[in-house]
C-alpha cells in the first residue's frame, strides 16, 4: 500500500517487534533446556516437551519433563542451601534481591519479547505492565529482606518452598512467588506452567548473573505430574500455589496434615458492579482492562458485568462499539489489544463454554476484529453475553477467556447480594462518582481485592488474594511476607500426646447440689441436643462432675446457621464489641472463685494453679476487648494517585475445636480473638473439660452479647468438627487436637477450601501470652480486603 | 448461535451520522444532560497513558499519517509583532508546507497537500486574503476579544461580522470562562449561540480555554453546551492560557463530541491548539481522535491542529523517512 492509500485509509499498518535476540537466546541453548538445579542450568534430559508460540504453532523450545529425581535433586539442593541463606545478614540477601531487579530490567525486553512468544500476550502487556511489575516486586522485596530483621523480630523462616505457577503471567508470578519467599530467608523450588517455562529459564540464568548461591533457586520444568511430585514432597515446608481452583483443591487434599504451609491463589469470576452515576466511558475502558487485558486469562479478571439496569442498553451501546475498535492478532505488533490465547486447549475450552452460554439462552456479541494472518494461532474475539441470568453456567464458571457476561440490578443492595452470589471471592470493582456510594458498597463485597473506578491494578506493596474458593493467603506487601515466616512461638511447640481420658467409676461429685443441665447454646438460646443424649464430666478421677449434652450434626448445622444469621455482631462497631467483651471479663472476675473451683475439680490442678488459668483467662479477655479496635489495616504506598487500604474484616463464620486441656483458658484464647474481630463461632469445647466452657452461658448472656455471636456444642471435637469441616456455610477452621484430627480437618476443608489452623498435635502453653495470644490469633481471625481507590477531579 | 457482528470497522453508534461537512444547527439547551456528565479522571489519565503503547504506527504509515497531519493544520501566528510579511510567509508555507522531493521520495509527488487553514488576527486578515488567493486553503480569525474574551458582548460580536467581512470563512471564538466556572450554562449557552449567529456562513470553532476551566467535568459540561450553541468545532485553548491541549482534555471532549453526535446524529470537529510541537504528539491526537470517533475524523471538515512550530518537526520526520537520515531544522523553509 502506497503512502497516498494510506493517506486515504487511514489504518494502522504492522508495527512488529523484532523476536531476533529472544530466538538466538533460544538457540544458544540449542533450543533445548534441562532443569535449574544447585545453581546449575543442568543437560536437558529425559523425557522432552515442546513449547510452541500459540500465536503461529510453531515449536519454540524443548524442555524437560521433571521426574520425581530431579524433584528430590531440586529439595535437597533447596534444603542443604537454606541454613547458610538464612545466616546472611538481612543485607546480603537485600543485595541479590536488588541484582534481581536490575536483572530484569537490564534484560527487560529479552524478557518481554520471550513472554509474548511463549505465552501468546500482546508485547504492549509484556513490555509495559508484566516486566515492569516483577522488577517492581524484586525492588520492594528487597527492601523487606533488608527490613527483615526490624520489621520481622518474632518470626523465622519457614525452610525450603515448593512452588507452582500458572502461564498466564510466567514471570509476574514467578516474581510473585520467589522475591518474598528469599527475602524471608527461605529456598524455593520453583516448577513453571509447562506451557511458559522459558522467561523461568531466563531467570534461572539471572540467578547466575548474579552469583546467587547455589541451591537458594531451583527450577524444576514438566507438567501437572511434576508439581504433584514437588507438592507432596517430604522435605518441603510450605507449598504456594497459583492456577485453578480443581487442583487448589486436590493440593490441599495431599498436603493436608503435612504441617505445610499452604498458600493457595486459585481462580475467580469476578464482578464488576456499574451503578447508574459512573463515568460510562471511563466503565468501558475499565472494562477494556478488566476481560480483555491478557486475553481474559486472568484469575482476577472483571468477567462479570453487574450494570444499573437503567443504564444497561446504553453501556452495552458504548461497549460494542469500544469492542470494535480492539484489535486482535499477532502478539508481538505493538498495535495489537489482544493476542493469542496460552494453548489451543484453552482455546477448545473458550469456545465450548461460549457455545454452552449460547445454548443456555445468552445473547452474544463477537466484532469481527482479527488483523493479520491468524490462521494458525489461538485467537479469539472479544465477547460479550448478553441475556445472562444468574442461573446459567457462564454466569457461575470461569471462562478464562476474553468473554464477558452482562447482567443488571436494580439497587445497591441488589447488586451486592449478586456480586457475592459466587462460590469465588477474588476480586471485585465498583464504579461510581458517588463516594458515599463506592465506599459503602467496597466492604460489603466478598472479594480479597476491591477495585473503586479500576480494575486490575496490582503492585509489589498491596496484598492480592481471594477468600472463598479463590483460596488463601496473601502476595505482595508486609502481609505477603507474613506468608513466608512462622512464628517463633509456634515454630517452637512440639507434639505431645493428649491426656488419657479419665474413666467413669460410677462415682458421683455432685456433693447434693440441685442438679444442674447444662444444654448447648445455640443463637443465644440454650438448647436441648438432637440427640437426647447426655455425655459425664468427669473428674481426674473419674468420678461424674456433671452431664452435658452430647452433639451431632444437626445440632452442629443448628449452630452454624444461628452464627451465620448473626451477623450483626460483625456490623457493630469495634468499640461497641469492645464494650461487650470488658464486660464478659467483668462479669467472668466476679464468679472467679466458682470458675476456679470447677477448673480444679475437672482437671485436679492444684488450687492456685486453677486461680492461674482463671485469672489469665479474664487477662485475656482484656487483651482481645483491647485489640478489638486496634488490628488496623495498613495504607499502602502504591504508585497511583488515589489510596490503597487494607483493612481486615472478619471472616465471617468460624469453627472452632478447643483442646482438651485448659477447659476455661483454652476456650478463652480461641474465642475471644475470633469475637473481638467480628466474627460469630461455632465452638466444640474441651471434650472432656466442657463444664467451665457451659458455665460461660451464664456469663455470656449477662454481658450483652448478642444471640448467635458464640455458638457451643458440646460433644467428641474429631466427629463434630468433621461436619465444621464440610460444612460450606463456615468459613475459617480452627482446630487444637490431634495430628490426625489436624490432618482430617485439613483434607475435609478442602471442600469449600476454608482457611484453617489447626496445631498437627503440637500442645501450646496458653498460660504463656507468646503462645496464647495476640497477632497471630488476630491473623488467622482475619481476612483481608486491599481496597484501591484512585481520585482526583 | 445468535450472533451480531457489524462490518468490520463501522461503529455501531457513530455511523449512522451523516453530513459531517454540514453546519451543526445546534440544540436548545438540555440542562438534565448537563447535569448528567460525569468525568472520572483517574481514568481519563489511565486510558491517554496506555495509548501510545497500545498502537503504534511506522515506516510508510508513519509518513503517511504525518502527511495527513499536516493536511489538517490551521497554521498559526498569533503575535503582537505580526506583520503582513510575517502572515505572507505563513501563507506560502501553508500553500507548500513540505518540499515537494520529499514528497516524490515518498511516493506522492503528486500529492497537493496543503495546510487546512491559516490562522490570524483580524488586521492580518487583508494580506492573509491576498496570499492565499487560489489556493484551498480556509482562513480563519480569532476573534471576541482573543485571548480573555472580556471585551463587551457588543464589541465581541462586531469584531465577528467585521471578520466574516474582511474574508474570514472561519471564526474562532473564546467562550466567558466566567460563565462555565460558575455554573451558569444558559448564560454560555446564549451567548456562543449569539455568536453563532454572527458568524453567518463562516464556521464556528469555540475555544473552550480548557486550561482555565479547572476540572474535567467543566470541560465536559462546556463542551456541551458549545456544541448545544451550534458550534461547528470546539477547540481547547488559545495557546495562551498556562495550559493548553492536552491528551486527557482532548479525550474528554471527544466522548462529549461523540455523545453529541449519539443524541442529535450531528458531527462536530475538534481542534487541539497550544503545545502540539512535535509529530510524535500529533500522531498520538490522530491516534486518539480514531479510536474515540473513528476514522471519518481523520479529515478536515472535523479535525484541525492548532499549531505554529508542528510543522517544522513533523518536515523532520518526514525527511528522514523519506532519506533514511535524522533531518535539521534549517534544511525546511521557515513559515
Amino acid at each position: 500500500m502506497g503512502v497516498k492509500e494510506i493517506m486515504d485509509s487511514m489504518e494502522y499498518g504492522p508495527a512488529p517487534e523484532s523476536d531476533a535476540e529472544a530466538r538466538d537466546w533460544l538457540s544458544s541453548f540449542g533450543n533445548e533446556f534441562g532443569h535449574f538445579i544447585n545453581g546449575e542450568m543442568r543437560p536437558p534430559s529425559g523425557e522432552l516437551f515442546q513449547s510452541r508460540n500459540p500465536a503461529n504453532g510453531q515449536v519454540l523450545a524443548a524442555l524437560s519433563q521433571g521426574e520425581a529425581e530431579q524433584v528430590d535433586a531440586a529439595v535437597a539442593a533447596a534444603r542443604a542451601a537454606q541454613p547458610e541463606w538464612v545466616a546472611l545478614t538481612p543485607h546480603q540477601r537485600a543485595r541479590y534481591l536488588y541484582a534481581m531487579a536490575r536483572q530484569v530490567q537490564k534484560h527487560s525486553r529479552l524478557l518481554a519479547v520471550l513472554e509474548t512468544l511463549d505465552n501468546g500476550k500482546p508485547i504492549r502487556e509484556s513490555r509495559d505492565i508484566d516486566i515492569p511489575l516483577v522488577a517492581r516486586h524484586f525492588y520492594h522485596h528487597a527492601g523487606w529482606a533488608q527490613l527483615l530483621g526490624s520489621e520481622y523480630r518474632d518470626y523465622q523462616p519457614l525452610g525450603v518452598i515448593g512452588q507452582v505457577i500458572p502461564w498466564n503471567f510466567p514471570l509476574l508470578m514467578l516474581a510473585w512467588k520467589v522475591a518474598p519467599a528469599l527475602a524471608a530467608g527461605n529456598t524455593v523450588v520453583l516448577k513453571p506452567a509447562e506451557y511458559t517455562s522459558l522467561t523461568a529459564m531466563k531467570f534461572a540464568e539471572i540467578c547466575r548473573e548474579i552469583d546467587l548461591p547455589p541451591g537458594v533457586v531451583n527450577i524444576v520444568t514438566g507438567d501437572g505430574r511434576t508439581g504433584g511430585a514437588l507438592i507432596s514432597h517430604a522435605g518441603i515446608d510450605k507449598v504456594a500455589f497459583t492456577g485453578s481452583t480443581d487442583v487448589g483443591r486436590r493440593i490441599r487434599e495431599a498436603t493436608a496434615g503435612s504441617g505445610k504451609k499452604l498458600t493457595l491463589e486459585l481462580g475467580g469470576k469476578s464482578p464488576f458492579v456499574v451503578f447508574e452515576d459512573a463515568d460510562l466511558d471511563a466503565v468501558v475502558e475499565g472494562l477494556v482492562d478488566a476481560i480483555w487485558f491478557n486475553q481474559g486469562e486472568v484469575c482476577c479478571a472483571g468477567s462479570r458485568l453487574l450494570v444499573q439496569e437503567g443504564i444497561a442498553e446504553r453501556l452495552h451501546g458504548k461497549l460494542k462499539r469500544r469492542m470494535d475498535s480492539l484489535r486482535v492478532g499477532n502478539p508481538l505488533d505493538k498495535a495489537i489489544d489482544i493476542g493469542a490465547v496460552a494453548d489451543p486447549v484453552q482455546l477448545q475450552q473458550i469456545r465450548e463454554r461460549v457455545e454452552a452460554g449460547v445454548a443456555e439462552g445468552a445473547t452474544l456479541y463477537q466484532p469481527d476484529c482479527l488483523v493479520g494472518d491468524t490462521a494458525e494461532g489461538c485467537f479469539y474475539p472479544p465477547s460479550l453475553l448478553l441475556d445472562v441470568e444468574s442461573s446459567f453456567k457462564v454466569a457461575q464458571e470461569e471462562i478464562f477467556g476474553p468473554v464477558l457476561v452482562s447482567m443488571s440490578f436494580r439497587t445497591p443492595a441488589e447488586a451486592v447480594a449478586l456480586a457475592n452470589n459466587t462460590r469465588y471471592g477474588l476480586a471485585a470493582s465498583v464504579w461510581s462518582e458517588n463516594i458515599n456510594l463506592a465506599l459503602d458498597i467496597a466492604p460489603k463485597l466478598k472479594a480479597g481485592v476491591v477495585w473503586v473506578n479500576c480494575s486490575n491494578q496490582f503492585d509489589a506493596a498491596a496484598a492480592f488474594g481471594g477468600v472463598r474458593e479463590s483460596g488463601f493467603g496473601r502476595e505482595g506487601g508486609a502481609d505477603g511476607m507474613l506468608e513466608y515466616l512462622q512464628p517463633r512461638w509456634e515454630a517452637g511447640l512440639e507434639v505431645l500426646e493428649e491426656p488419657e481420658l479419665p474413666r467413669a467409676t460410677g462415682e458421683s461429685a455432685r456433693g447434693g447440689a440441685v442438679d444442674r443441665t447444662p444444654k448447648f447454646y445455640i443463637g443465644g438460646k440454650q438448647a436441648r441436643p438432637d440427640s437426647g443424649y447426655s455425655r459425664p464430666v468427669l473428674s481426674p478421677s473419674g468420678a461424674q462432675l456433671g452431664e452435658v449434652g452430647e452433639g451431632n450434626r444437626k445440632d452442629i448445622r443448628n449452630a452454624v446457621e444461628a452464627a451465620a444469621k448473626a451477623e450483626t455482631w460483625s456490623k457493630t462497631s469495634s468499640h461497641n464489641r469492645a464494650q461487650v467483651m470488658y464486660y464478659i471479663a467483668e462479669n467472668l472476675d466476679a464468679r472467679a472463685a466458682e470458675f476456679a473451683e470447677r477448673i480444679a475439680a475437672q482437671t485436679g490442678a492444684n488450687k492456685r494453679a486453677a486461680r492461674r488459668e482463671m485469672d489469665a483467662a479474664v487477662s485475656r479477655w482484656f487483651s482481645y476487648a483491647a485489640w478489638a479496635d486496634k488490628f488496623d489495616g495498613r495504607t499502602h504506598a502504591t504508585p497511583m494517585r488515589g489510596i490503597t487500604l487494607s483493612v481486615h474484616e472478619p471472616r465471617g463464620v468460624v469453627g472452632i475445636a478447643c483442646p482438651r486441656e485448659f477447659p476455661l483458658l483454652g476456650f478463652t484464647s480461641l474465642v475471644a480473638p475470633a469475637i473481638a474481630m467480628g466474627n460469630r463461632v461455632v465452638v466444640i469445647p474441651s471434650e472432656v473439660h466442657a463444664l467451665s466452657a457451659m458455665d460461660m452461658v451464664q456469663v455470656f448472656e449477662t454481658s450483652d452479647l448478642p444471640g448467635g455471636a458464640v455458638n457451643i456444642v458440646c460433644g467428641e471435637r474429631d466427629a463434630l468438627v468433621q461436619v465444621l469441616a464440610e460444612h460450606y456455610n463456615v468459613d475459617a477452621l480452627w482446630y487444637r487436637g490431634s495430628q490426625p484430627g489436624s490432618q482430617a480437618v485439613e483434607q475435609a476443608a478442602a471442600g469449600n477450601l476454608k482457611a484453617t489452623w489447626v496445631n498437627y498435635g503440637k500442645r501450646c502453653d496458653y498460660l504463656d501470652p507468646a503462645q496464647g495470644e495476640g497477632k497471630d490469633y488476630l491473623y488467622a481471625a482475619t481476612e483481608l480486603k486491599t481496597i484501591w481507590a484512585p481520585y482526583g477531579e | 448461535m445468535s450472533t451480531e457482528s457489524p462490518p468490520k470497522g463501522q461503529v455501531p453508534a457513530l455511523h449512522a451520522v451523516e453530513g459531517g461537512a454540514g453546519r451543526n444547527p445546534g440544540t436548545p439547551l438540555n440542562l438534565d444532560v448537563i447535569e448528567a456528565l460525569r468525568v472520572n479522571l483517574s481514568a481519563v489519565e489511565r486510558r491517554v497513558g496506555a495509548l501510545g503503547g497500545r498502537r503504534s504506527v511506522k515506516k510508510d504509515w508513519q509518513a503517511a499519517w504525518l502527511l495527513k497531519a499536516v493536511s489538517l493544520i490551521d497554521l498559526t501566528t498569533l503575535s503582537g509583532d505580526d506583520t503582513d510579511g510575517k502572515v505572507r510567509r505563513l501563507c506560502a508555507k501553508a500553500r507548500s508546507p513540505v518540499q515537494r522531493d520529499i514528497l516524490k521520495a515518498l511516493g506522492a509527488g503528486d500529492l497537493e497537500l496543503t495546510t487546512a487553514a491559516v490562522c490570524v488576527y483580524h488586521d492580518m486578515l487583508p494580506a492573509a486574503r491576498e496570499a492565499l488567493e487560489g489556493a484551498h486553503i480556509e482562513l480563519a480569525a480569532v476573534s471576541t476579544g482573543f485571548p480573555a474574551g472580556l471585551s463587551p458582548l457588543e464589541t465581541r460580536l462586531a469584531e465577528i461580522r467585521a471578520s466574516v467581512a474582511a474574508g474570514a470563512s472561519e471564526i474562532d471564538i473564546v467562550i466567558s470562562r466566567r460563565h462555565a466556572l460558575t455554573g451558569n450554562w444558559q448564560a454560555l449557552y446564549d451567548e456562543v449561540k449569539t455568536m453563532r449567529e454572527a458568524c453567518g456562513p463562516a464556521h464556528m470553532k469555540s475555544i473552550l480555554a480548557t486550561g482555565e476551566l479547572g476540572t474535567l467535568r467543566n470541560v465536559a459540561k462546556a463542551s456541551m453546551v458549545c456544541m448545544m450553541a451550534g458550534s461547528d468545532f470546539i477547540k481547547t485553548s488559545t495557546g495562551k492560557e498556562p495550559v493548553n491541549a492536552t491528551l486527557p482534555v482532548t479525550l474528554v471532549m471527544l466522548r462529549m463530541i461523540r455523545e453529541y453526535a449519539e443524541m442529535t446524529g450531528q458531527a462536530v470537529g475538534f481542534k487541539p491548539a497550544g503545545g502540539i510541537s512535535t509529530a510524535k504528539d500529533a500522531l498520538l491526537y490522530l491516534v486518539l481522535l480514531k479510536e474515540e470517533l473513528g476514522t471519518r475524523w481523520l479529515q478536515p471538515e472535523l479535525f484541525r491542529f492548532g499549531a505554529s512550530s508542528l510543522l517544522g518537526d513533523i518536515e523532520r520526520q518526514l525527511e528522514h523517512a523519506a532519506t533514511g537520515r535524522y533531518s535539521a531544522g534549517f534544511r525546511h523553509p521557515m513559515a
